[in-house]
């Protein structure tokens, strides 16, 4: 079998993000940028595929500038076979990085893909489904669990949904989203780290792909949330349930 | 014309409040982009909703009424949406950002060629729209530069449509290709609960790592849940940690809230999980270390043992109710 991931450079989700005094962006000096942690996932759910079905190849796809190696080089380290970085400077949105993914999809031909159910930088939560209707394949989205049939042809997908968990199959070639509780990704090891440096990381300009990446969104702006001010601490839990009840009023 | 459509998700036979929050927002969108508010049912026997759905002030509903749209599947639900939207002239199709809307929209925008704003958390005069970037810590006004758009709101951030007027119901026939249909649905194994919906409670109660395992949620949290009647969340260290299903997760990549009173019990308060409910109208935070971060949002902040304090609250609630 032959999977395709993908592979999003974000920041770190634990670095506190202030937007610049303009509203031109946020502030990056300093920030450290990581594999947006549902692709992480979605490196881990392949790799254990790959552990079951001799012979399948992981292929991790990125899209951004050249520093996307560090996050491909981190896959790579996890297991995966080779990487393709298509070299992007400009500003994309969902639709645009499907529109790649769906022309590498053609020259590559897997058959399954797996994608992080979100970005946690721009949370748009919709890269993989743009990219299962573009190319006219089932999906199954915030999967938790994915089950390949013996003959490697179908999926059972059990999907954390609102109010409980719903069960789908379809035949392959298919289209995965991972959620939080898919599967819990391995840390690179050290050899998996010095073998890393050996494996394929082909780069590719988006401009030879010949698609358009024009977006359908603008960011005209960015502004800081309003802030919440922190209230009074309370010395007991008879004060708290007293000013619940009398102050704020919701009990 | 350049009309409105907002898709009204459905369950049980009823419609659930995020699905009054889109038709709010259709309302709202036809107000400053132009165009009428309709909306679109997908289903199974869907006459009475139909009726209903027309009475909360849209101009026009359309039903594709087909049994293979009985169970929600993306690729059916994307055709049959898609198709109504063409055929019916519409610009714009809002849905909620559930669990539905967020696997459905974004194909339904191929479909129609359109630029996509998720999890919208208001509409501008001017047609644009802002969503929150970074775990809500970037507002980012948003222009659309397709002529098509497709939205998702943020439940939280409009309130539910209130019935008035009378619209129109239009049956309409969807060409549903089953052999170009892949997906199959096999079940749902829905989550039984006395408890009201997190997404609609009035008072939501979580518990974090603090709790320590899943049996606490059960013996320690639940019973002041259920004493306060809220609904019960949880932080994605809880749900990563697997004391408690994923469904219950409030925060960036979870549910988002904003109830009357939201209590965080053993929760430290990382941004991730503040993006979920910092909205809320009072937020009360439970937590023995008194430099954990949820205190800088908490209304009212008790540094304690929650071993402790969680039963004791109940005790103290139980006594209010006498």
């Amino acid at each position: 079998m032959k999977l395709l991931v993908a592979v999003k450079r974000v920041p770190d989700p634990n670095a506190t993000i202030k937007v610049k005094p303009d509203g031109s962006g946020i502030i990056t000096d300093n920030l450290k940028y990581v594999v947006n942690p549902f692709d992480e996932i979605a490196i881990e759910e392949a790799l254990r595929v790959k552990e079951k079905v001799s012979g399948t190849e992981v292929v991790l796809v990125a899209i951004g500038a050249k520093v996307c190696q560090e996050q491909l080089r981190t896959g790579l380290a996890m297991g995966a076979d080779r990487a393709i970085l298509v070299l992007a400077e400009q500003e994309m949105d969902s639709v645009g990085v499907a529109r790649i993914l769906q022309k590498l999809v053609e020259n590559e031909k897997p058959d399954l893909i797996i994608l992080g159910k979100q970005a946690i930088d721009d949370d748009a939560n919709q890269a993989g489904q743009m990219l299962a209707e573009l190319l006219g394949w089932p999906q199954g989205t915030f999967a938790s669990k994915v089950e390949l049939a013996g003959d490697q042809k179908s999926l059972t997908v059990i999907r954390e949904v609102d109010g409980g968990l719903e069960t789908l199959s379809f035949p392959l070639p298919g289209i995965i989203t991972a959620d939080l509780r898919l599967n819990e990704p391995r840390y690179a090891s050290l050899p998996g780290i010095m073998k890393a440096r050996k494996k394929e990381l082909k780069e590719i300009p988006v401009a030879d792909l010949g698609v358009d990446v024009t977006p359908k969104l603008k960011i005209l702006a960015l502004a800081p949330p309003s802030k919440r001010e922190a209230g009074k601490v309370v010395e007991s839990v008879q004060e708290l349930v007293n000013l619940l009840h009398t102050e704020a009023k919701v009990i | 014309m350049s009309n409105i459509l907002v898709f009204a998700e459905h369950f049980h036979g009823k419609f659930p409040k995020t699905t009054l929050v889109a038709l709010t927002a259709g309302k709202e969108a036809a107000a400053k982009m132009g165009g009428e508010c309709h909306a679109a049912l997908l289903g199974k026997g869907m006459d009475a909703l139909a009726n209903e759905l027309a009475e909360y002030g849209v101009k026009k509903v359309y039903v594709a009424d087909d049994g293979s749209l009985e169970h929600y599947v993306a690729d059916a639900y994307a055709v049959a949406l898609s198709q109504i939207a063409k055929d019916k002239g519409t610009d714009v199709v809002i849905g909620t950002a559930t669990a539905v809307g967020k696997d459905l929209l974004p194909r339904v925008a191929v479909r129609l060629d359109a630029g996509m704003a998720s999890d919208i958390t208001g509409i501008n005069d001017d047609g644009t729209v802002l969503r929150l970037l970074y775990a809500g810590n970037a507002v980012a006004t948003v222009k659309f530069e397709s002529a098509n758009k497709v939205i998702s709101v943020r439940a939280t951030a409009f309130d539910a449509a209130k019935k008035g007027g009378k619209g129109e119901v239009e049956k309409v026939a969807v060409s549903l290709d089953s052999g170009a249909l892949k997906t199959k649905f096999l079940k749902f194994d829905e989550t039984k609960s006395d408890r009201p919906v997190l997404t609609e409670a009035r008072i939501v109660i979580s518990g974090g790592r603090g709790l320590k395992n899943g049996e606490n949620f059960t013996t320690v949290l639940e019973p002041l849940v259920d004493a306060m009647g809220a609904a019960m969340g949880a932080s994605r260290a809880a749900v990563d940690a697997g004391f408690v299903p994923n469904d219950l997760q409030v925060g960036q990549t979870g549910k988002v809230v904003a109830p009357e009173l939201y209590i965080a019990v053993g929760i430290s308060g990382a941004i991730q999980h503040l993006a979920g409910m910092k909205d809320s109208k009072v937020i009360v935070a439970i937590n023995k270390d008194a430099e954990a971060p949820i205190f800088q949002v908490a209304d009212y902040g008790l540094v304690a043992d929650l071993f402790k304090a969680v039963p004791e609250m109940k005790e103290e609630v139980e006594k209010l109710k006498h």
